[in-house]
């Protein structure tokens, strides 16, 4: 087949109805007779509400009612857990009971005809609380670390201990040692869209147009709280204004307006403030962690161990991919990684972009900086001299691994060879100037993915998958994927994402989307064709009646016999001889052999410059270069879009994110966008991204490795190490800050 | 938001007696709906200045004359501003974000109020918006707070940029209430907030500020405003300095100079321009002038990086100023 569309620099298909104000959000879909509810978050940081007087504000200008734990419907919770929920705890059930569990949490609802009246409303409500002091700092004296229940089964995806060879011995024994520890700050995922539901019920049947990353988990999640069947439950999110996980599982906000709108018999619409972004919707959690590295004065890696901790919530535990990455980064025959969690008054963590791997990377990569500067090797000839031949921890080969052509392309790109190597050396006036790199890496992940293909009697082609486009131009990959195997113009493809009722596809995170659910279009694709001639062999007046469909082939969307010359015949010929539109379902799923037999990464080498003023220890990034190993780019433009994204995201990381929580009652004093910093388009500086070529026949038919996350890991120390050359000040905690700079 | 009444005054009279009765003024808006919409501002009435005839910014002689209605962001890109006072529109050009600058006003920029997380916290203690019901930023986490005239009741910086510029500038300002017109030192508009931190200035209620009037004098193009953050727009002061020089002959005859971000004002270092004068314009100087800077600070449990920061902003902004000269 001629590769016309996977691979093509097209241009965003929504991109007309985004910027004319025709992309429909969730909270887009106002309903005839909705009312608003406004979430009441509880003030203190632990205890239990004595006394809530709802009826003192029912009789305020607008109100419809007001929701609370002593006359909200006790709700079933019945038991369910998907891959994005922690493996143990209980989800927070909200208006149940009387306790308060975090600052913020959810403790009345306030419903009105319009949003002013129950904000008025929801501000005048009085509550009492018996309060203590909670346990938020996860550095402090009281926290007491637990090993993960679900990071002690065999086959954990992070294991709680974990260890090859003799590592403590090794890194103790080692001429040349690494031993820090590093401090990386909770962030919030903050995309632009506030988290949104609109809820209507019709008799026992639910509709939400809620803010999702995965349908069909809110979906099953909400059966499962209100007791319905699943079908009874439809979930309608057709655009995504940025999410970054937060929106992966489905919070209490949801259950909330739904439970409002059941309440009083009326559509209910429930928008989150960005304050209350903070509350309830997830975080990164902050992570302690420690790396030792030992190394033999030639630079080959003699013992790595690397222990790290999480925070999680008194009633999750979330855990993330924190230490993975060391077992199979570099090769070393002494490894021993120790991942625990510390249980804290707050709300569960989720995973935000890079989950895991990126607080791991930073540790791990500000560790081989040092270490490079101890052995005076430079830091890219260090990774390659401790270059993997297959990875070691399970013992497998990489499916594909491009770590160096990655550190070459980078390298050759950012100009590596002007660095010149001791700290403090260059200069840019007065500024001092410093150059940093860091390998990238997240797992090639892959899930169970379903989709459906019609071919219609006007030439098109609808392609329908309940997947998400979150930002990274989901609608424009999946169109040229199906345009690709059908081969079909783009724009006789249509691509429906965003209804639960679409066929099933894994939640739109992890990197795996156009992993699984391309893979899935790519099937259905192939069986509606085989359809398709099944029909036209069939069809006695078919210039192909008879023919064995072994015998036939498709190309450029017509089907001949094959080695015939002839015009051959259209869809649209045999979906018009058929009367009813063709339609094939298809699905993917890794085949577990090649999953058994090969370990599949992908990886980058991220190069950062920064300038940092000497007097006042302002730090600016002057450029980024990233080269990624990625396999198949199915699009060059939406994958140096999603790079650049991730590299900013990775600036905040290193320079500006943090949650700060008040010890005193765990109240993030920041929740909002003037106080949580990111980067501004004045931060920003030129970013590069390249794509080695990669061929990698296993991961997936088509050849993909997702780029969403690694796009972000590997950027935040990239820079650190930049700070490091630029100062000769080695920054462990996370964001670097001005006054880090000031004792340099 | 609370309810309140709008009402739009057609002349000053009318605005000024409205304001006397007990309405807010409202121009650009950027700090007080901002403020209703928290219910930090509860005004029952709201009484919209913007279409009184204040906006004008004009040169007087060497004087710059600037009106209390006219835009951050017009004041910023005046041709006048840039000739006789390039360090007002440096300092504009460093507050806030582009959408906030042409809508803010330059009599709202110096009445905003602070930026203390806790403050725009109804449940945290803040003597600013409730007085008596104690200061949760001074046991809190207080990084960004005052080292400089902060008190047992407020630990709350002023969050102006330009303020800083003006009173280093020694500008003045006009205003008019009901008893008639005054003028007085810019400096003098701000109040320390001692046992009373809800008091912010020093107008009596009813007040309108007319205008703004930057002397002219021997620094003109010498001055220059050095604002250190942690991102490059959208963002307060951790310290900022406005300083003026004038050198002659390599040495420095007088200068001016005043820091942001660390003051519960904006705080003028008479100390710091006294030590400058008749020194060389070199960097030994401005360090000896500038560890003066720190006399009397007060740092709290997260913010002692202020006092290290201060004298070297100091520093650079002079260096700065002094590279013009």
């Amino acid at each position: 087949m001629t590769v016309r569309f996977i691979g093509s620099p097209h241009t965003r298909v929504d991109g007309p109805r985004k910027v004319t104000g025709n992309a429909r959000y969730a909270a887009d879909f106002n309903q005839a007779g909705q009312a608003y509810a406004v979430i009441v978050s509880a003030t203190v940081g632990l205890g239990r509400i004595t006394e809530m007087d709802g009826a003192s504000i029912e009789r305020m200008p607008g109100v419809v009612a007001v929701i609370t734990h002593h006359n909200a419907e006790k709700l079933p919770y019945l038991p369910h857990k998907a891959v994005i929920d922690p493996a143990e705890g209980e989800r927070l059930h909200v208006l149940q009971d009387d306790q308060v569990r975090f600052y913020g949490q959810p403790v009345a609802v306030v419903v009105a005809d319009t949003l002013d009246d129950a904000e008025r409303a929801a501000a005048a409500l009085r509550i009492s609380y018996d309060a203590r002091r909670p346990i938020v700092d996860h550095a402090g004296d009281e926290v007491k670390a637990i090993v993960p229940d679900a990071a002690t089964r065999p086959g954990a995806r992070t294991l709680a201990d974990r260890s090859r060879g003799e590592a403590d011995a090794a890194v103790a024994n080692a001429a040349v040692k690494v031993d820090e520890n590093y401090d990386i700050a909770r962030e919030n995922h903050n995309p632009m869209e506030p988290h949104a539901t609109i809820a209507s019920w019709n008799g026992e049947r639910l509709t939400l147009w809620s803010k999702s990353q995965y349908l069909v988990n809110e979906q099953a999640e909400i059966a499962a709280i209100f007791g319905l069947p699943l079908e009874n439950v439809e979930v309608v999110c057709p655009f995504i204004g940025g999410a970054f996980g937060t929106s992966l599982r489905t919070w209490p906000h949801v259950t909330l307006a739904a439970l409002a709108a059941r309440h009083i018999r009326r559509p209910v619409k429930l928008v989150l403030t960005r304050k209350q972004m903070f509350f309830t919707t997830g975080h990164r959690p902050r992570t302690l962690q420690r790396i030792a590295l030992g190394a033999t004065p030639e630079g080959a890696l003699a013992g790595m161990v690397h222990e790290g901790t999480g925070e999680t919530s008194r009633y999750e535990q979330f855990m993330e991919a924190l230490t993975n990455v060391t077992d199979y980064l570099y090769s070393c025959p002494n490894v021993r990684t120790q991942y625990r969690l510390a249980p804290l008054d707050t709300s569960t963590p989720n995973h935000m972009r890079g989950p895991g791997e990126a607080s791991g990377i930073f540790a791990i990569e500000s560790a081989m900086d040092e270490l490079s500067y101890k052995l005076g090797i430079d830091p890219i000839e260090l990774r390659r001299r401790n270059e993997p031949q297959l990875d070691e921890a399970e013992n497998k080969p990489f499916s594909s691994r491009s770590l160096m052509q990655c550190y070459e392309l980078g390298a050759e790109r950012f100009g590596w060879t002007q660095r010149t190597p001791e700290p403090r050396s260059m200069r840019d006036g007065r500024l001092l100037i410093g150059m940093g790199t860091a390998t990238a890496t997240y797992p090639a992940f892959h899930a169970p993915a379903s989709a459906r293909v019609r071919l219609l009697a006007d030439g098109t082609a609808e392609v329908e998958a309940a997947a998400s486009d979150m930002g990274p131009g989901t609608y424009t990959s999946m169109s040229q994927v199906a345009a690709e195997f059908l081969g079909l113009p783009l724009e006789r493809v249509r691509f429906r994402l965003g209804r639960s009722d679409y066929p099933q596809t894994p939640s739109h995170g992890g990197s795996w989307t156009m992993a699984s659910v391309g893979s899935a279009i790519r099937a259905a694709c192939l069986e509606v064709q085989a359809q398709a001639a099944r029909r036209a062999a069939a069809d006695a007046g078919s210039p192909l009646s008879g023919a064995s469909v072994d015998d036939l082939e498709w190309s450029e969307g017509l089907l001949r016999r094959r080695g015939d010359t002839s015009p051959g015949i259209s869809y649209h010929d045999i979906v018009v001889r058929a009367g009813v539109p063709i339609e094939a379902g298809g699905s993917a799923q890794r085949d577990p052999k090649v999953a058994e037999q090969y370990s599949m990464h992908a990886f980058g080498a991220v190069f950062a410059e920064v300038a940092v003023d000497p007097d006042v220890g302002t730090i600016a990034v002057r450029r980024i270069v990233g080269a990624y190993g990625i396999g198949r780019v199915v699009n060059p433009l939406l994958a140096r879009s999603q790079c650049t994204g991730g590299m900013i995201g990775g600036m905040g990381m290193a320079l500006m994110e943090r949650t700060a929580l008040d010890p005193r009652d765990g109240r993030p004093v920041n929740a909002h966008m003037a106080d949580y910093l990111m980067p501004v388009n004045l931060d920003i500086p030129e970013l590069e991204a390249h794509f080695v070529d990669e061929v990698d026949p296993h991961v997936n038919p088509l050849g993909v490795k997702g780029l969403g996350e690694i796009a972000l890991v590997g950027t935040a120390p990239a820079i650190g190490n930049a700070v490091f050359h630029a100062t000769g000040k080695r920054v462990r905690t996370l964001p670097i800050r001005i006054e880090d700079m000031l004792t340099a | 938001m609370f309810p309140f009444v709008l009402e739009k005054a057609g002349s000053a009279e009318a605005a000024i007696a409205a304001a006397a009765a007990g309405a807010r003024y409202i121009a650009g808006g950027t700090t007080l709906v901002d403020l209703m919409r928290d219910e930090v501002e509860r005004p029952e009435r709201l009484v919209d200045i913007n279409a009184l005839p204040l906006s004008d910014i004009r040169a007087d002689g060497e004087d710059l004359v600037i009106g209390a209605l006219a835009r951050m962001s017009d004041v910023a890109t005046h041709p006048e501003v840039g000739r006789l006072q390039p360090i007002i529109a440096e300092s504009l050009i460093e507050g806030a974000s582009p959408q906030l600058r042409n809508m803010a006003s330059m009599g709202g920029n110096l009445l905003q109020r602070c930026r203390c997380p806790y403050f725009r916290m109804l449940d945290a203690a803040c003597n600013k918006r409730d007085p008596g019901s104690g200061c949760a930023a001074i046991d809190g986490l207080n990084a960004g707070n005052a080292i400089l005239g902060t008190s047992d009741h407020c630990v709350a910086t002023h969050p102006s940029d330009v303020a800083v510029a003006l009173v280093a500038l020694g500008a003045t300002m006009r205003v008019r209430g009901s008893d008639g017109e005054r003028s007085f030192a810019v400096e003098d508009l701000f109040r320390l907030p001692g046992d009373t931190p809800h008091l912010e200035h020093t107008l009596t209620p009813g007040e309108l500020i007319l205008d703004i009037r930057v002397p002219g004098g021997p620094y003109g193009r010498r001055a220059r405003y050095l604002k250190v953050r942690d991102r490059a727009s959208y963002e307060f002061a951790l310290v900022s300095a406005a300083v003026a020089l004038d050198v002659e002959e390599g040495l420095i005859r007088s200068s001016r100079i005043a820091v942001g971000g660390v003051g519960t004002k904006p705080w003028r270092l008479r100390a710091c321009e006294t030590a400058l004068a008749g020194k060389p314009a070199d960097r030994s100087s401005f360090e000896a002038a500038a560890r003066l800077a720190t006399e009397g600070v007060r740092p709290l449990s997260h913010n002692h990086y202020k006092a290290e920061l201060l004298p070297r902003t100091i520093v650079r902004a002079l260096e700065m100023a002094g590279d013009v000269a």
